[in-house]
């Protein structure tokens, strides 16, 4: 059914479709919206046979979720930013037991400082915590991988976060497709797990390992994310197939085959990407883009595949490796190895700064003349960050960096006196 | 299950972890020697009569007791119950009154009718018993459970020798007495009444004997150097106890002077007084130098008996004697101080002690006698080979209990003669201490006192003094047995072990260790109540 | 209703069973039946009082939970010595995640084996979440708490052996004052833990007015047994703290275990009682009175104590935290008094 929704919404109805049996909440923005659209739907008796618990912080969150999927139960839960952090033991204690929990991430920043808005630096940080992570471009594939996580976390015992960016995807309102109770049923079947608590077949879950076996455990954690890479795909057709629409899978290409230069990014800046990449094909140019929608496990033959015939690849995150560079260029560099391109690494958007279209056009113009350096922070404000070096030069008790910067920019009202 | 690989684990894997092999010592069961069962000089398994009475299951425990004692009813009353004063519960509270839960398994016995255990086959051979006294009559119900002929030759008119003779009725009832001969008699013993037997080898050889067993009871007052009035009356303990079994009973007067401070000179004052008489104690030393029992001496007061302590006496009149004081000296003897006074009495009973008549023995080659008494060996044979003496006729302490001790300890030694042999003795355990015990898992129960005969009554009437235990406060009593260094399965082992290595074997067979996971911690040592389990080295 | 002894004399209630008494009156750690939950060949020192608690507890609730019982584990001695691949102790399911989420661990279990009740798909199953006292008091409080005031229905089991054993005998908020730890030595002017207000985690259960908190020591087997049984019988979050004695973190003998709880206990310095919707309703009544330094004085960690010039001073704080403890719970009978 097509309705106009805000995407967090959508994103609770898809869950709720999915027949969640234990939804763990606390709230952080942005992602508050789903868990309480999940907690009035279970309230009103919407969603039968669910338990909602509010939880008294992020860890006890992922945590509820580990006692209530080892127990069989479909387990849901959602956080942001700090909360991804702040339950970080238990996301990499869920992976390591093969519980496949889904875990909305509404993507947003690491402070300090502080900042409620988007960009990819937490789910990213959890880069190897064992999960599978997608990447929602629009709202509608939000909803639809919602869909699709519940029945790959299942399949292949490990839990998957679906990331969406925060508040441009989950606070927008867009025309979405949500799907009937029957499509979804007929796509995703009861929950089945490998292992379980139960008192008629008593195990230990979650033993102590040496190091006579602790690197076979990883080997398998890794063997079940290259399981996940091959499943990944046949479940977008199988997808396909109820729901009609194409959605997931391991990358979207679009005009990639001709290209010369190929921009690669995660989540709904790819939207504004190919708007650009139209008006640039528009005027003549060779110029492809290549959305990565699993970046883990990371699909890195498809991206190969992908780049093999261009000639210069620009990686534009939402992510900083402080002290390096890019994160997701790192991967897409790897899956480059052995061919001869030019490679660029572009961090935009840090804290939710717009990318626009202008900035864009301008990056990608400046890359194919090849005046692009290997690392560009887009739309820096060179002045700020200048003088606050300076100030740092020359002052020792120079105050507070980010309060500074403001200060400078004139955000804040100038200290009195 | 298809189950992830190491992360997740079968239940009971952890049993091919031996654990065992961290101990460097370990527990070991074992049964420790009661103090009570290594006091008890008839060598009863007390602590093991208990166990079954603590259950209720009386009959068993009058069959426990009866293998090393046939006479719990008489021993209910007379025994002086050593065992109490070692028992370990004294050091909690107040011993477990053993006697009066055997006093109750001997009444329940003779009110139920039970009857002892008959040999399972015959020997053929024929022991003589002369006395049928205590240990005679131990001696006689041991040699027949083992399959042996017994006859029992007695000088006097009935059974029970000194048990009859020496001990006053309102302490042991002569129903209780009759009964209880009788029962042994039962078993198939021959009993040869008024029958003295004055030359041991000329009956022995005549009546085609293997072995005799000489249990003479010490029936010959002592008497002592009194120079007395041809008028004053003097007689001697023993033969006024013995008069009172009688028809004609003595005539003592009102004021009975009794000389004496043995068991036997407060027996005597007390049968006065229930007489009629008002007796006086007179001894030579203080309270606490008395040989006789100090709860007697306290129930002698109680009656209203009077002492005359630090006293001897120098002359008898026909109706008063002359007393002089005493002092003791540093080392605590009595010494005269040349101070006289003269008291009223009627007549004047001598307590001193008494003398066995060892008159069958002369001629007896190989045999010796000194101090009065035959000398035997350690397997209570005399010189002279296949002839056992015991009771008041060898040298020890002479009671009830220690008479029956002995019939026991000679009918195994006779039993073991017969067959060739020499008895062995079993090995000694060690004993069960207080410290080996864990008195907290004990209740606090204090002991239940026996009801005592009104005051008035005790005065004037020979009715039996001390009252038995009814069924509920026996049981109550027994149960306060702490069972030393005997299980009776607490199941505190199979508790507290942290590596669960402890095997519950069940109802009345008790427990053993798994020692493939003993650790040996040694928790079931310490939290074992009554010192069972102990720690051994391992052997490494 | 509190805890009522069987009336048997000899040993009363004192012992684990007895031969004399009914199967029903005998503990479950008497049975030979009983579920050994925790099984042998697991790797606790000797003498763990860890070890016997838990079976002890884990037993009961089996037996309360007629075999229907799933059971969390905080990261610790407990989990530690009973996990180690690929062996476990453990005969029940049991899953062990980390350090400091046992308790909500236990609320998810719960919240699915609600659903799939509701479902048809799972009996009556009940849940035990239990860890240590670093795992309970300090590191799992947050997720303890929670789950306390949500009521989730949780029977949380604080195995406390007063410090952070596994990994080599630290201090915890329920290390006792004085006491040596690797992180409070027995040195400078103050020596071992210091005198603070305490972090008393059972009366911190019943200000959340859960319904049933208890303390109890593996010294009395059947008061700890009584309260596990009396949990399980109840609905919400319920709370019960073991006190277990620690031979290697408290320098005491394997075989003193169990006479350490009972000390701690007669000595007021742990107190024994029970709590509904945050009310104390029942008490363990000190039985044999005894001064500190009968506890004290069996362990190592106190020796600091009682060297060549006595701390009569902390000796006789220590004695007065003890007294205020059976003055505020009323752990001495009047006429003991």
């Amino acid at each position: 059914m097509l309705k106009q929704t805000e995407g967090s919404h959508a994103v609770a109805e898809a869950v709720a479709l999915c027949r969640p049996e234990v939804i763990c909440a606390y709230p952080i923005s942005p992602q508050t919206h789903i868990v309480e659209g999940l907690g009035e739907m279970v309230k009103a008796g919407e969603v039968a046979n669910c338990e909602f618990i509010n939880v008294e912080s992020e860890f006890a969150a992922m945590s509820v979720a580990i006692g209530s999927s080892a127990t069989g139960a479909r387990t849901y839960t959602a956080t942001a930013s700090q909360g991804l952090l702040f339950m970080v033991e238990a996301v990499y204690n869920a992976s390591g037991l093969g519980l496949p929990i889904v875990m909305t991430v509404a993507n947003r920043a690491i402070g300090a400082p502080i900042n409620i808005w988007n960009d990819h630096s937490d789910s990213l940080s959890q880069r190897d915590c064992g999960w599978i992570q997608l990447f929602a471009e629009t709202n509608q594939e939000a909803l639809d991988l919602h869909i699709q996580a519940f029945k790959l976390a299942e399949e292949i015992s490990l839990p998957v976060m679906v990331c969406m960016d925060g508040f441009i995807l989950t606070h927008a309102y867009e025309r979405v497709d949500v799907p009937t109770q029957e499509q979804v049923d007929a796509f995703l079947p009861p929950y089945e797990p490998r292992q379980m608590l139960d008192p008629k077949e008593p195990v230990s879950i979650g033993a102590m390992v040496g190091p006579e076996a602790f690197s076979e455990v990883r080997y398998l954690a890794h063997a079940k994310q290259m399981q996940a890479l091959e499943r990944i795909p046949q479940l977008a057709e199988q997808f396909k197939a109820v729901f009609g629409r194409d959605s997931g899978g391991l990358t979207h290409s679009y005009l990639v085959d001709d290209a010369d230069i190929v921009v690669v990014a995660m989540g709904s800046v790819l939207g504004t990407i190919k708007d650009t990449v139209d008006e640039m094909r528009q005027e003549g140019q060779r110029i492809g883009v290549l959305g990565i929608t699993s970046y883990r496990p990371f699909p890195l033959d498809n991206v190969r595949a992908a780049l093999q015939n261009a000639q210069r690849v620009v990686v534009l995150e939402k992510s900083l490796a402080v002290g390096i560079g890019g994160i997701l260029s790192t991967d897409v560099r790897m899956a480059m190895s052995g061919l001869q391109l030019h490679g660029h690494t572009v961090v935009a958007g840090l804290g939710g700064r717009a990318i626009t279209r202008k900035s864009l056009r301008g990056l990608f113009t400046k890359a194919i003349s090849g005046e692009l350096g290997h690392l560009t922070f887009l739309d820096l404000d060179w002045n700020v960050v200048n003088k606050q070096l300076e100030r740092e030069r020359t002052t020792r008790r120079s105050g507070p960096a980010a309060e500074s910067m403001l200060r400078d920019i004139g955000v804040v009202a100038a200290r009195i006196g | 299950m298809d189950k992830p690989f190491a992360i997740t684990l079968d239940p009971g894997s952890s049993l091919a972890n031996r654990t065992g092999s961290w101990r460097t010592s370990r527990p070991v069961y074992l049964d420790r020697l009661p103090p009570c069962n290594k006091q008890c000089p008839a060598g009863e398994d007390i602590q093991g009569w208990l166990f079954h009475a603590e259950s209720g299951d009386y009959e068993s425990a009058w069959r426990h007791l009866t293998k090393d004692n046939p006479f719990p009813a008489i021993m209910g009353r007379v025994c002086y119950h050593s065992c109490e004063g070692a028992c370990n519960r004294g050091q909690l509270d107040a011993p477990v009154g053993i006697n009066s839960v055997e006093r109750f398994l001997g009444d329940e016995a003779l009110k139920r009718g039970w009857k002892l255990t008959a040999p399972a086959s015959e020997s053929g051979k024929h022991v003589l018993i002369v006395g049928a006294g205590p240990s005679g009559m131990s001696a006689a119900y041991h040699l027949r459970r083992l399959g042996h002929q017994v006859t029992v030759q007695e000088a006097g008119p009935l059974l029970g020798g000194m048990m009859r003779f020496g001990i006053p009725k309102y302490r042991l009832p002569r129903d209780v007495l009759e009964a209880e001969m009788q029962r042994v008699v039962d078993l198939g013993v021959k009993v040869k009444l008024g029958s003295k037997v004055d030359n041991i080898l000329e009956t022995m050889q005549d009546g085609g004997f293997d072995a005799a067993f000489l249990a003479v009871g010490a029936h010959i007052g002592k008497r002592a150097m009194i120079p007395a009035g041809d008028a004053a009356k003097i007689i001697d303990a023993i033969s006024l106890l013995r008069s009172m079994e009688g028809e004609d009973k003595p005539l003592l007067g009102r004021r009975v002077v009794v000389y004496g401070g043995g068991n036997t000179a407060i027996d005597v004052a007390r049968t006065a007084k229930r007489m009629g008489a008002e007796p006086l104690i007179v001894y030579r030393r203080t309270r606490e130098k008395m040989p006789a029992h100090d709860f007697e001496v306290e129930e002698a007061l109680q009656e209203g008996i009077m002492v005359k302590w630090l006293s001897t006496i120098k002359q008898a009149h026909e109706s008063s004697l002359t007393i002089e004081k005493m002092a003791l000296d540093s080392k605590g003897f009595p010494q005269p101080t040349g101070e006289y006074e003269t008291i009223e009495a009627d007549s004047l009973v001598l307590a001193l002690g008494q003398d066995v008549d060892l008159g069958l023995l002369e001629g007896v080659p190989g045999l010796e006698v000194s101090d009065g008494v035959v000398q035997v060996n350690a397997n209570m044979m005399t010189g002279h080979a296949g002839i056992f003496a015991g009771g008041d006729m060898v040298p020890a302490e002479r009671n009830v209990t220690v008479a029956i001790g002995h019939g026991k300890k000679a009918a195994k030694n006779i039993d073991a003669w017969l067959r060739g042999e020499q008895y062995v003795a079993p090995p000694k355990k060690e004993v069960a201490t207080f410290e080996n015990l864990n008195t907290w898992y004990y209740a606090d129960a204090p002991k239940t006192v026996r009801p005592m005969l009104d005051i008035i009554r005790r005065q004037s009437t020979f009715e039996e003094v001390q009252g038995g235990l009814d069924e509920s406060n026996a049981l109550f009593e027994a149960r306060r047995c702490l069972s030393c260094g005997n299980c009776f399965e607490c199941d505190n082992c199979y508790g507290v072990c942290p590596d669960n290595s402890v095997i519950k074997l069940g109802p009345g067979k008790r427990f053993e260790f798994n020692y493939d996971y003993c650790k040996g911690c040694g928790m079931c040592v310490a939290e074992c109540p009554c010192g069972a389990i102990k720690m051994e080295a391992e052997e490494i | 209703m509190s805890f009522q002894p069987v009336h048997f004399y000899q040993t009363g209630t004192f012992t684990v069973g007895n031969r004399l008494l009914s199967a029903e009156e005998r503990s479950v750690q008497a049975n030979v039946e009983r579920t050994n939950s925790l099984n042998s060949g697991h790797r606790a020192c000797q003498g763990c009082g860890e070890a016997l608690g838990a079976r002890y507890a884990i037993d009961a609730a089996m037996n309360a939970a007629r075999g229907r019982l799933i059971a969390a584990n905080a990261t610790g001695c407990l989990e530690v010595f009973s996990t180690p691949y690929p062996e476990t102790s453990w005969q029940i399911p049991w899953i062990h995640s980390l350090f400091g989420n046992t308790a909500a661990i236990g609320t998810g279990i719960a919240a699915a084996i609600k659903v799939k009740r509701q479902k048809g798909q799972m009996d009556d199953v009940r849940v035990v979440a239990q860890g240590g006292d670093g795992g309970t008091t300090d590191i799992g409080f947050g997720c303890l708490s929670g789950m306390f005031e949500r009521n989730d229905d949780v029977l949380y089991i604080c195995y406390d052996n007063g410090g952070y054993m596994n990994t080599g005998v630290q201090r915890s908020s329920a290390t006792p004052p004085a006491a040596r730890t690797a992180t409070t030595m027995p040195v400078g002017p103050e020596p071992g833990n210091n005198f603070g207000q305490g972090k008393f985690v059972p009366a911190i259960a019943m200000a959340h007015e859960i319904p049933y908190v208890a303390t109890a020591t593996v010294a009395d087997l059947r008061d700890l047994e009584y309260k596990v049984t009396k949990a399980m019988g109840l609905r919400g979050a319920r709370y019960i703290h073991i006190l277990v004695p620690c031979p290697l973190g408290w320098g005491a003998a394997s075989q003193d275990t169990i006479k350490l709880a009972r000390l701690a206990k007669e000595t007021g310095i742990f107190p024994v009682f029970e709590a509904e919707n945050g009310e104390v309703s029942g008490v363990l009544k000190i039985r044999r009175p005894q001064p500190v330094e009968e506890y004290l004085k069996l362990q190592k960690r106190y020796a600091h104590l009682f060297g060549k010039k006595p701390a009569v001073e902390t000796i006789a704080r220590l004695q007065a935290a003890a007294d205020k403890n059976i003055r505020k719970y009323g752990l001495l009978d009047q006429e003991a008094n």
